[in-house]
């Protein structure tokens, strides 16, 4: 019995068979693909509110998000705008995997999303209630809009998926780990459960949050602002959005006919508590590494291509390039990161990461990372730069690091749904 | 004394608890549904009574308007509620 109470040797094969994305790239799988593809970046000036007097006006917004089409009538006064954006993507992701839990037995279907803020957007609008006018004139969905847990609990009801829902809060390896949580459920009980993981701070008080980190970037070019591994990295740009992806054992969906993106092969999360932006450590970040490849039964050798965590400030990159020549030796996997067309999501920017690898591997693809110049000394990996690479890989790591310590890895393997026919 | 209709209370549905395609808040049968089937839990009805003492200056006690079952039981309890404050 491990610690997760699960028994080695029980578990099945865990396929993911359905998409939502919602990101600073575009709207829809689709898009957002094309635009990595493109290398088509989607940060710019702040324009959900006026930056002017914050030292970070750059960041990653969603372009062309419209809650009143996007989500049900009632749930738009009711949920902060990081709801919004998982209900829209369950419903995209649902559609993809040709799912429908009408059909589904209830407690089999299970939700598992990250968060990171929470509801800041709509805690602010109240907070300014309850400051500038008084305390009745708090709403009160502030009760349920700003929490955690609240896109579970919203998507969970609005689909009838009664199963082990649940919420985790890891920052940025959030969507790793409740993809990794989503792997557990399936191997007790749950057949289907909707994963991934949505942020939504660019207000201004979730940015002046997120600026005590000292992390992000204030750089006001946003061509310029987010350079991870570069020589010039200046920290990270924020960005909203994020996607869901539907998790289904393999035999469920071979069962319904449907095709996967691909598989989750293996899963480790660890936590380095030293952390922070002048010790950053790799160590820790290798033996994660390690942990997930021996999950999923591979080599270092069998990985063709890593998407990494990319925390854009110096003494993090490369620690994260030093953890993965540790593993790959020098040079050794092409390395990855098209978030810097994103920014970094938060709770949403490991799911992203996920989903992109999978249509990666779906398309036979190395996604190459657009707008990095000189690469920092030190960096002894093979960023995958200025174009993509028509390289047919087959597996896929992902890496995500969330603020404070988290550290977690995804193994991806590639499934038998070919997204150039798509 | 301020006009309370039944309009008031679509109005303040809308703004605050939202409708979707299941809501028929304009239908002939709107008064006489109960707000729950009309899809309306208690957080919506707690917002209602918020709204409704913030615009017209009446207390509510809590609890009291989620014992009224239907838009026009609320109607007749907010309107005793405005006469009690103008005698």
């Amino acid at each position: 019995m491990s610690a997760s109470g699960i028994r080695p040797g029980r578990r099945g094969r865990s396929v993911v068979t359905g998409l939502g994305v919602v990101a600073p790239t575009g709207i829809g799988a689709a898009r957002h693909w094309e635009s990595v593809l493109a290398g088509k970046s989607g940060l710019g000036r702040i324009t959900r509110f006026d930056p002017t007097g914050y030292p970070v006006r750059v960041a990653g917004e969603v372009p062309g998000f419209r809650a009143g089409e996007q989500v049900p009538g009632r749930l738009v006064p009711q949920t902060d705008r990081f709801t919004h954006f998982a209900l829209a993507a369950a419903e995209d992701a649902l559609a993809d995997a040709a799912a429908d839990p009408a059909t589904l037995p209830e407690y089999e279907m299970a939700v598992v999303t990250a968060s990171s803020s929470g509801g800041t957007e709509f805690g602010q609008h109240e907070m300014e209630n309850l400051y500038q006018k008084g305390s009745s004139w708090v709403g009160a969905y502030q009760s349920i809009a700003w929490f955690y847990a609240a896109t579970t609990g919203q998507v969970s009801i609005r689909h009838g998926m009664r199963g082990p829902c649940g919420v985790i809060c890891g920052e940025q390896a959030g969507g790793l780990d409740a993809l990794g949580q989503s792997r557990r459920l399936l191997d007790t009980g749950s057949r289907l459960v909707l994963s991934g993981g949505t942020d939504a701070s660019l207000c201004p008080y979730g940015l002046v949050a997120q600026m005590s980190t000292g992390r992000l970037s204030t750089e006001d070019d946003p061509a310029r602002a987010y350079l991870p591994f570069d020589a010039a990295a200046s920290g990270f740009v924020p960005g909203e959005g994020g996607a869901v992806l539907v998790v289904e054992q393999a035999d469920a969906a071979r069962a319904r006919g449907v095709p996967a993106y691909g598989e989750l092969r293996g899963y480790a999360a660890g936590f380095d508590p030293t952390a922070d932006g002048t010790a950053a450590r790799h160590s820790v970040l290798v033996s994660v590494v390690r942990r997930a490849l021996a999950d999923a039964g591979l080599a270092p050798g069998d990985i063709d291509m890593v998407f990494a965590d990319a925390s854009g400030t110096l003494a993090e990159d490369l620690a994260e390039a030093r953890a993965i020549t540790e593993v790959f030796g020098p040079g050794g996997v092409p390395v990855t990161a098209p978030k810097t067309l994103t920014g970094r999501l938060y709770a949403g920017g490991a799911a992203l990461d996920v989903a992109t690898a999978l249509l990666a591997l779906s398309a036979g693809v190395v996604p190459h990372t657009a707008g990095l110049g000189r690469t920092a000394p030190g960096c002894e990996i093979d960023l995958v730069l200025d174009r993509p690479r028509q390289t047919d890989p087959r597996t896929a790591l992902v890496l995500a690091r969330g603020h404070g310590g988290f550290t977690s890895a995804l193994v991806l393997g590639a499934g038998d749904r070919d997204a150039r026919t798509k | 004394m301020a006009e309370f209709t039944l309009d008031d209370i679509r109005r303040i549905l809308r703004a605050s608890a939202g409708v979707d395609e299941q809501t028929d808040l304009d239908g002939e049968h709107f008064a006489d549904t109960a707000f729950v089937d009309l899809g309306y839990d208690s957080l919506a009805l707690l917002e209602l009574v918020n709204r409704i003492e913030r615009e017209y200056g009446i207390q509510i006690p809590d609890g009291d308007l989620a014992h009224t079952q239907t838009p026009r039981e609320a109607l007749s309890y907010v309107h005793a509620r405005l006469t009690e404050a103008h005698v």
